[in-house]
Formats: C-alpha cells, sequence, structure tokens
C-alpha cells in the first residue's frame, strides 16, 4: 500500500517535472523551430514543413553578426579577466591581512552589492563621456571589472583554506604574492569556475548598458546589435532573429550542455548555494 | 575638478588597450540609421562611394549609426565631446531637439546663389514641414514616408466587396470593416477588418486620423500643441470605437512590429503601416493585395515621417560646403531613384519621379505611386522642443484611451495641460 | 633556507593595501563617486545646449512625488517584486528538487531548465513577443486550439501587460536560481533524508523539516539576488511593451533609461536614480537585519 500511494507521487512529481521542462524549454524549442523553416511557417506548425538554412544565411548578411560577436567575445574576456585579477587581490587582502579602515572598506565593497553599475547608467555614461571612452569596448567592462560580489565570493573561499598551509608556504621562502599563487588560487578552483560562469552568462547576455555606451559597429556586442536588427519598421521577422540568436548564443548554449554537471559541482565546492 | 584628475588616472590604464575609439581623419564624416530591412545600408555606402569616386577632392565617411534613436545619441554624444559629424541623417521630428541643445546649423547660408534656391523649392512642401522653422531650413528632407492603407484583396472577394476598391472615407472603412470581421463557430474572431497598430509609437498613425479631421497637432514654432481641440478628441474617439463599438479591430494595443505578419496570415484583412513595408508585403503576402491613400472625413490626410539631413555645427565653412553638395547631389533624382527602389522610401523630390528608372518602376509596381500621390495632402509629423517627452505623454493618452483606462477626451485634455507645463518655457 | 622573521604589522597594512587599491580604485570610480555625483546633480537642473545646469535644490523631487508616471512606476515596481520573487523562489526550489532526484529523462529536464541562463533575455522577448501575440500567438492558438477561447491581447491590456513580463522574468530567474539550490542540495548528506525516511516521515515533512532549514542560507542568497534584480532586469520590456500601455508596464529602471537618454533630462534622472537607491538602501537594512537574526554569516 505505501509502495503503491509512493509511485503513485512519483508519477505526479514526473509529470510535473517534465511539464515545467517543457514549458522552460519552449521559447528555444520555438527559435529551432522558425530558425529552420521558411517564414511563412512562423505561426504554422506543419509537421511536414520544409526544412531551410536561408534565415542563417539571411541574418548573417543582415548584420554583421560575426563582428557582434567577436565584439562579445572581447568584452567577455575583458571583463573576466579584470574581475579574476582584481577580485582576487583585494579578496585576498581582506581574507589574509589585518590593516586600518578593513572592516569599513569591506563595508563598501558589499554595498557595490546592491549598487550595481546596472543602476548608475547615467553618471557612469558622463563619466565615459570624460574620460573620452564611449563607443568602446573598454567603456563596457570598466565599471564592472571591481565585482563586489567576486570580491565577497574569493574572500569567503580564502577564509576557509587552512592557515597552516598558507605558514607552511612561507616558511619555504614564499612572498605573499607567492603564496596567493601557489596556496590560495589552486584551492578556489572551484569558486572561480562558478563565478566566472555566472559572470561570463550575465555579460554575454547584458543588454542595457552597452545599448547605452555603445554606438557603432566596432563596439557593439551581440545583444545590442539583435535588438537593433529586431527593431525595424518593416515588423518583425521571427525566422530571421531566431535564426541570429541560435548562432549568436550557440556557442555559450552548447558549452552549457557539455558541462552542465560540472558547473552544478563547481558550484557546490564553492559553496555559493 | 579632483574627480576628473582622479578619473583621468583610471583612463590611463583603460586607453591604454583601447584600440576601439574610432577617430579617424576624414574631410567629411555623416551618420546614418537604419529603420527598414533591406539593402538600406549597402545603398548609401554605394552611393557615398560612387560619389567619393567622382569627387576626388572629397574624403567622406559614412558611419552606420543604428537606430535613429541610437544615431540622435551618438550625434549629440560626440558634439558635447567635441568631435560632432559634419552630416547626420536624424528624424526630421528631432529638429527642435537638436536647435535646443544647439547642435545643428541652418542650410540657408549655404544655399545663396538662385539656382540653390529653385533646388530647395524642389520638395515635396509636406516634408518640409518638419524642416524648417522661424524662416529658416534645418533639414534636408531624404529617407521619408507615411503610412498608407493596405488590403486584401481575396479577403475583399469573399465578403461579398468589390477587390479593387479600398474604403473611401471613415465610414467605409467601418462598413468594409464590418464585412470583413469573420468570427468562427464559437464566436470567436478569425479575421479582423482593419488594425492601426498602437505600440510604441501610436502618435503616427493617430495623426493620421487627426489631419484627415482637419486637426493639427503642433505649430510650426514647435511650442504649442492641440491635444484638447475636439476635431483630435473626435478622431481619437473613432479609433477607439473601432474595436469597442464597431468591433471591426481587436481591442486593446495593438502590436507595430507584428501587424506585417498579422496581415500576412489573414488576421485582418486592412492595415495602416508605413509604406517601408511596401517590399516586405509584395516578397510575403500569400494573396493579391492593394495599397491606398488613408481614408478621409473632412478631408484625405496623414502624418509624414523619416529622417532629415542634419547640418552640425563645429564643422569649417569648406565641410559645410561639401557636406551640401554632398547632400544636393545624393537627392538628385538618379540617386534618390536608386535609394527609392532600395528601400521603399519615397522619393522627396517630385522630379524624381519624372525619370526612366522611377517611371519603370511605377509601371512595374504602381502602389509605390500612392504615398507619392497622398503627399499633397500630408502634413508635419508631430514635432515640438522636448519632443520625446512631449510624444510620450501624447501617446500615454492614447494608449489610456484606447485601452479603457481614459475616455478620449479627459486623456487628451490631461496630456494638452501637461504639454503646456512644458512648452510654456520656449514660447 | 632561514626562516623569514614574521611581517611587521607595519608591513602588513601596505601590502593589504596594496593588494586592494586597484580593484578600490575601480571600484570608488564606477559606484560610489558616481552615486554621490547622483545625488548632487539631482539638485541641479538638466544643462541644455543654450542653458548651463544652475542649483534649483529640490525642484526635481517636487517633480517626482508630485509626477503620477514616478507613482504609477513605482507601484509597479513594487508589484512586479512581490509578484515574481516568491514564484521564482518556490519553481527554482522545486526544479531543483526534481532534478535532484531519479527522474525519468533528468538529463533533458536539467537542459531544460537551464536554458534560460544562455539565452540573451533581449532576443528571448522576441519569441514571448510571438507567444503573447493576439491571434496567431502560440499561447492563442493553444488556448482557442484545447478551449476556444477568443484571442487575448495580453501585451495590449493594462491589466495583463506587467503580469505578462512578470511571466517572462519568472521564466528567466526560476531556471538561474535553480543552479543554486541544486548546488546546495548535493551537499545536503542523504543520511539525514534516510534517517527521516526510515522513522515514517513523508516526502513533504521531509522536505519541510530537513531539507527547506538546510536551503535556509541558499534561499536568503537568492532572495537577495532576486530583490536587486526586480530592479535591475528590465531588457525584455525594451522588446515587449516599451512600458506601455500608458506606462503600465514600466518599471523604474526603465523609467531612468527613457528620461536620461530618450527625454535628454539628466537632471530628473538623477533624482529617480536616487529614489531608486534609497529603495534598494531600505531593502537592504530590512534583509541585513534578517539574515543577522536567522542565519549566522562569517
Amino acid at each position: 500500500m505505501n509502495a503503491t500511494s509512493f509511485s503513485y507521487d512519483r508519477l505526479l512529481n514526473t509529470l510535473g517535472a517534465w511539464v515545467l521542462a517543457l514549458m522552460w524549454a519552449l521559447p528555444l524549442v520555438y527559435a529551432v523551430w522558425t530558425a529552420f523553416h521558411p517564414a511563412a511557417y512562423e505561426a504554422n506548425f506543419d509537421l511536414f514543413a520544409p526544412l531551410t538554412l536561408e534565415n542563417f544565411a539571411k541574418a548573417w548578411q543582415a548584420a554583421p553578426f560575426a563582428r557582434y560577436f567577436l565584439n562579445t567575445v572581447i568584452l567577455v574576456t575583458m571583463v573576466l579577466a579584470g574581475q579574476f585579477f582584481l577580485c582576487t587581490l583585494a579578496a585576498y587582502s581582506f581574507a589574509r591581512f589585518t590593516f586600518p579602515g578593513r572592516n569599513i572598506l569591506f563595508a563598501l565593497v558589499l554595498l557595490q552589492l546592491l549598487v550595481m553599475p546596472d543602476i548608475l547608467i547615467v553618471e557612469n555614461y558622463k563619466t565615459m563621456r570624460l574620460l573620452d571612452l564611449v563607443d568602446t569596448i573598454p567603456a563596457i567592462a570598466l565599471p564592472y571589472v571591481a565585482s563586489g560580489f567576486g570580491i565577497f565570493l574569493l574572500r569567503q573561499t580564502f577564509m576557509t583554506i587552512p592557515r597552516e598551509l598558507d605558514e607552511a608556504a612561507r616558511i619555504e621562502g614564499a612572498s605573499p604574492l607567492g603564496v596567493l599563487w601557489k596556496v590560495y588560487i589552486p584551492l578556489a578552483k572551484p569558486t572561480y569556475l562558478a563565478y566566472g560562469l555566472i559572470s561570463v552568462s550575465h555579460h554575454w547576455n547584458n543588454f542595457l548598458w552597452p545599448l547605452i555606451v555603445t554606438n557603432s559597429v566596432e563596439t557593439r556586442p551581440v545583444t545590442v546589435g539583435l535588438n537593433i536588427f529586431s527593431a525595424i519598421d518593416s515588423g518583425v521577422e521571427w525566422s530571421v532573429i531566431n535564426a541570429a540568436t541560435l548562432m549568436t548564443s550557440g556557442p555559450l548554449l552548447i558549452a552549457f550542455l557539455l558541462f552542465q554537471r560540472q558547473f552544478v559541482q563547481s558550484f557546490m565546492r564553492a559553496g555559493i548555494k | 575638478m579632483l574627480k576628473s584628475t582622479f578619473l583621468k588616472a583610471v583612463a590611463a590604464t583603460a586607453l591604454s588597450f583601447s584600440t576601439w575609439a574610432s577617430a579617424q581623419a576624414v574631410d567629411l564624416q555623416f551618420y546614418f540609421p537604419v529603420a527598414v530591412g533591406g539593402k538600406a545600408a549597402e545603398t548609401i555606402q554605394a552611393l557615398t562611394d560612387e560619389y567619393v569616386a567622382n569627387h576626388p577632392d572629397v574624403k567622406i565617411d559614412a558611419v552606420y549609426a543604428g537606430s535613429y534613436q541610437d544615431t540622435v545619441a551618438k550625434a549629440i554624444t560626440a558634439s558635447r565631446g567635441g568631435n560632432p559629424p559634419q552630416l547626420s541623417v536624424i528624424l526630421s521630428t528631432d529638429m527642435f531637439t537638436l536647435i535646443d541643445e544647439d547642435l545643428i546649423e541652418p542650410f540657408d547660408s549655404y544655399l545663396s546663389t538662385e539656382e540653390d534656391k529653385k533646388w530647395l523649392a524642389g520638395f515635396y512642401p509636406a516634408f518640409m514641414e518638419n524642416s524648417q522653422t522661424g524662416g529658416k531650413t534645418y533639414g534636408i528632407p531624404f529617407q521619408r514616408s507615411t503610412p498608407v492603407l493596405y488590403w486584401n484583396k481575396e479577403a475583399f472577394e469573399k465578403a461579398g466587396l468589390d477587390p479593387d476598391t479600398a474604403p473611401a472615407t471613415w465610414d467605409e472603412m467601418v462598413e468594409f470593416g464590418k464585412k470583413l470581421t469573420v468570427k468562427d463557430d464559437s464566436g470567436n474572431v478569425t479575421q479582423w477588418g482593419v488594425r492601426i497598430p498602437s505600440s510604441g509609437f501610436p502618435y503616427w498613425l493617430f495623426q493620421g486620423l487627426a489631419i484627415e479631421n482637419g486637426a493639427i497637432l503642433a505649430n510650426a514654432e514647435g511650442n504649442k500643441t492641440n491635444f484638447d481641440d475636439p476635431k483630435v478628441v473626435e478622431a481619437l474617439q473613432y479609433l477607439v470605437d473601432l474595436s469597442v463599438k464597431d468591433k471591426v479591430m481587436a481591442p486593446g494595443i495593438i502590436e507595430w512590429g507584428s501587424t506585417p505578419k498579422a496581415f500576412f496570415e489573414g488576421q485582418t484583412a486592412m492595415m495602416w503601416t508605413s509604406t517601408g513595408n511596401l517590399t516586405n508585403v509584395r516578397d510575403n503576402a500569400p494573396f493579391k493585395f492593394g495599397v491606398a491613400m488613408l481614408p478621409e472625413k473632412a478631408q484625405r490626410g496623414a502624418p509624414t515621417g523619416g529622417g532629415n539631413f542634419y547640418l552640425f555645427k563645429g564643422a569649417s565653412a569648406e565641410q559645410n560646403k561639401a557636406a551640401v553638395e554632398f547632400v544636393q547631389w545624393i537627392t538628385a533624382p538618379e540617386q534618390s531613384a536608386k535609394w527609392t527602389m532600395a528601400t521603399g522610401y519615397v522619393a522627396p523630390r517630385p522630379e524624381t519621379w519624372d525619370t526612366e528608372t522611377m517611371k519603370a518602376y511605377a509601371a512595374d509596381f504602381p502602389a509605390v505611386l500612392v504615398a507619392r500621390d497622398q503627399l499633397e495632402f500630408a502634413k508635419a509629423e508631430l514635432s515640438t522642443y522636448q519632443n520625446q517627452r512631449v510624444t510620450g505623454i501624447f501617446n500615454d493618452a492614447l494608449a489610456a484611451a484606447i485601452t479603457g483606462s481614459k475616455d478620449p477626451a479627459t486623456a487628451l485634455k490631461e496630456a494638452q495641460a501637461q504639454a503646456d507645463g512644458i512648452l510654456a518655457e520656449y514660447r | 633556507m632561514s626562516a623569514k622573521p614574521s611581517m611587521t604589522s607595519r608591513r602588513e597594512w601596505i601590502y593589504g593595501w596594496l593588494l586592494l587599491l586597484p580593484a578600490m580604485v575601480l571600484l570608488f570610480a564606477f559606484t560610489h563617486v558616481p552615486a554621490i555625483t547622483t545625488l548632487l546633480n539631482s539638485f541641479f537642473s538638466t544643462p541644455r545646449g543654450r542653458r548651463a545646469a544652475k542649483f534649483v535644490g529640490v525642484e526635481n523631487y517636487d517633480r517626482m512625488l508630485s509626477d503620477p508616471v514616478f507613482w504609477k512606476v513605482f507601484w509597479n515596481n513594487v508589484w512586479y517584486a512581490v509578484g515574481t520573487i516568491p514564484v521564482s523562489i518556490a519553481l527554482a526550489i522545486a526544479m531543483a528538487l526534481w532534478v535532484n532526484d531519479r527522474l525519468a529523462g533528468r538529463s533533458f529536464v536539467r537542459m531544460a531548465y537551464f536554458t534560460p541562463t544562455v539565452l540573451p533575455l533581449i532576443a528571448v522577448a522576441n519569441i514571448w513577443l510571438f507567444f503573447y501575440t493576439p491571434g496567431f500567438g502560440l499561447f492563442d492558438q493553444i488556448t482557442g486550439y484545447l478551449f476556444g477561447w477568443p484571442s487575448s491581447n495580453y501585451l495590449g491590456n493594462t491589466d495583463t501587460a506587467l503580469v505578462a513580463v512578470m511571466v517572462v522574468t519568472v521564466w528567466k530567474e526560476a531556471g538561474f536560481f535553480m543552479i543554486f539550490y541544486l548546488a546546495a542540495l548535493q551537499s545536503i548528506p542523504l543520511s539525514l533524508k534516510e534517517a527521516a525516511q526510515i522513522e515514517g516521515a513523508g516526502r513533504w515533512t521531509v522536505f519541510w523539516r530537513i531539507t527547506f532549514p538546510l536551503l535556509m542560507p541558499t534561499t536568503l542568497f537568492v532572495s537577495v539576488n532576486a530583490v536587486i534584480n526586480s530592479f535591475r532586469l528590465v531588457d525584455h520590456i525594451f522588446i515587449l511593451t516599451d512600458g506601455g500601455p500608458d506606462n503600465a508596464s514600466k518599471l523604474l529602471l526603465f523609467l531612468i533609461y527613457e528620461v536620461a537618454f530618450r527625454h535628454w533630462e539628466t537632471a530628473y534622472a538623477a533624482s529617480l536614480t536616487v529614489a531608486l537607491l534609497v529603495i534598494l538602501s531600505l531593502l537592504a537594512i530590512g534583509q541585513f537585519y534578517f539574515v543577522d537574526r536567522k542565519v549566522h554569516y562569517k
């Protein structure tokens, strides 16, 4: 009796999980459908609709997506490299050094979790104009490079590393930076992976700030390019837009699919939970 | 002061790896937006190249700046940063904003000869309404459009209407619309009579109704609106009634972007949209369609839309002269014909329509003539000082009436009061 | 290899400061300084080509408080937060529990939940635009086919536009938050659950008594993120409604964008930004107080 009620329960759960999964996958499924079928089938779901690659060709010709894609890759690399570098140093400082002003400075770092650059668009735009950086890729990246979240996360991880390891390395003659490089960074790998994942998916998909601060083909990331491409007088062409979306999100999508298990494990080990 | 030195220190590191700053030394820099699909950007580039090839003393850097919104933002930013373009295509409605920001200068000082004046007089007057103020010419029409009515001939035939006759009056549009509205067995509408999109910038198509009813939404000085004019209220009432009373149009805000698709899918038998859609409809409509002028009430009427050339401050007299010559060349008949055929924009000078190229094009695709003929009745697109803000207020009022949260008279009265508040300082 | 003498405290200070310096410079340049200049600028008028900025006192705030659009948008944002945060978190927990379980087709289900994290919101918004389209849109096709409903204009009505936008937000957020819960679930020792089950506790009891409390730190972390996101995620509004109809789906950050970069009224935008910062600070104080009492963070 217990067994039957258990399987009933299991059935319901499986059903719920699947219904939700189908709902969640629907946009992607629709994107794939329209991208590979002629425009006439955007709203007609005929199983025998002819397949085509024409939408990809059209999207490729209609906007410089190769360039947008390159810009996004440069942007994301720049942000990630900057974040890893700056946040590591700052987190190390907070985790293992005592100095006057530490608590106040840490509070100021935490403040950025709340007052994100996304909100200060007006002033940051003025700043970029002052620096003559408007319409450059560094301008998109700079406000995000010193990440309060990154510093917080790495500090938490560094603090869990036993002091004994640290001291052992110092006895062997390592400088503070050497200790950071040899002890802390290797042990914090899962945190870097998890944080890197969050950062890449965030900046790959970020829209508002790049929209404001860029206005030429050489600097626009994919998201802004997609928006310009879809906001035209002649109406929405879903087949072409979705083909463009798939082309530009493809690499991230595939990376996620291949590494999803590792991602979750790195989150677990990084203590982001 | 402290802030700027501090920031400059930050910048030093950033600048060292910023090779993306675009600062090329050219004689003329020219920004253009693209708001239609197809080959707009390529065509502008090709025309510019052609000009430069024939004028070795001029170098033109044509920069595709994105949407209209992006282009005006880029032009304003670049000007404030001391690096303005010499020439840019920007919405005709941004004229007052650009004057207010003190960024543009009139063309008049560079158009002094009799020949130049004749050239200036050669544009359709409807397009010049948004290009001149205070007796000066700030804009030269280039990528201009106007809304027209598209109808599905097969749907007309099925409804027992003459497939070759579009509604000519407001009443006819309702009458036809009722015949064209089709319901299924359970009483759900499967095909609406007409579709006048109202998302994003509802003021534009609504302005067609207002002009047809004899109302002008804003004065030529750009400092007074007439939103609460009884004729405007009546026009809005008509629009609201299309869904609420006559039930020939879907209720609520109608999305602009999905309108052509709805037309192709047979969801609506008639639609109002820009001439910029002609090529799209021609390529994708799976049925025979017609194009007509917007129906009349007191008169025919439509707004104009689209972008003008503007001359930016900060250039040398030589640069300005070269810029004006380029504008004269690119709006000349042959170039203008190429541009019109590639994009669907309305050629802004009557003489373009007399070229052999355009005649052949029109013979093959007579629908393009509708927009041209409608220009006779067209008026300026709504444009004032603080244009985005004033237009935004008006859009909200229209949306409030369309969604039924306010009645047209109240909504428009409130909008007028707000607009007065903003524009008072410009009078 | 002689043992080094331990660092003097002064050297440690200098190390600490130097390590911190690059991050703090950027942090100040793009967060703290602009936050302060925003506040200052909110007391000035907007400079225009022909007129320089001048001190206007609290004029911008007066205007804000008497601006019906501001209040409309403020309440929209409150409803947006109230509507999206609990639903996203509840769904995220459910998803994580399911995916963590032995479930038929688990890898497909997990992949499906991941999709929102990967696809840019701005691009997906176009797809949702199609789903919501009256008549031939996907939702209308489904409800029409299954129930014979008439077409519904979800985005074009003042009562439904905000909800329609919220659905997209929940879709985006739940899939992302699930990752955090999944990581947390995998670190809960199975023995705890098994012990409870042996004692005859049902699945619900196990969840409420054991799993949920153990997930509390994650829930707090996620809810802080969710609160911030409810003021930050506005990308899809650009495509779906542009804030309309009649401001029905406009959120605070979207309004700031519009005022600053469409109307070019930077001073008024500054006072709106200050309002947003005040709201976020109040929420933060509330949350820290809550965190302090409920969870002991190091």
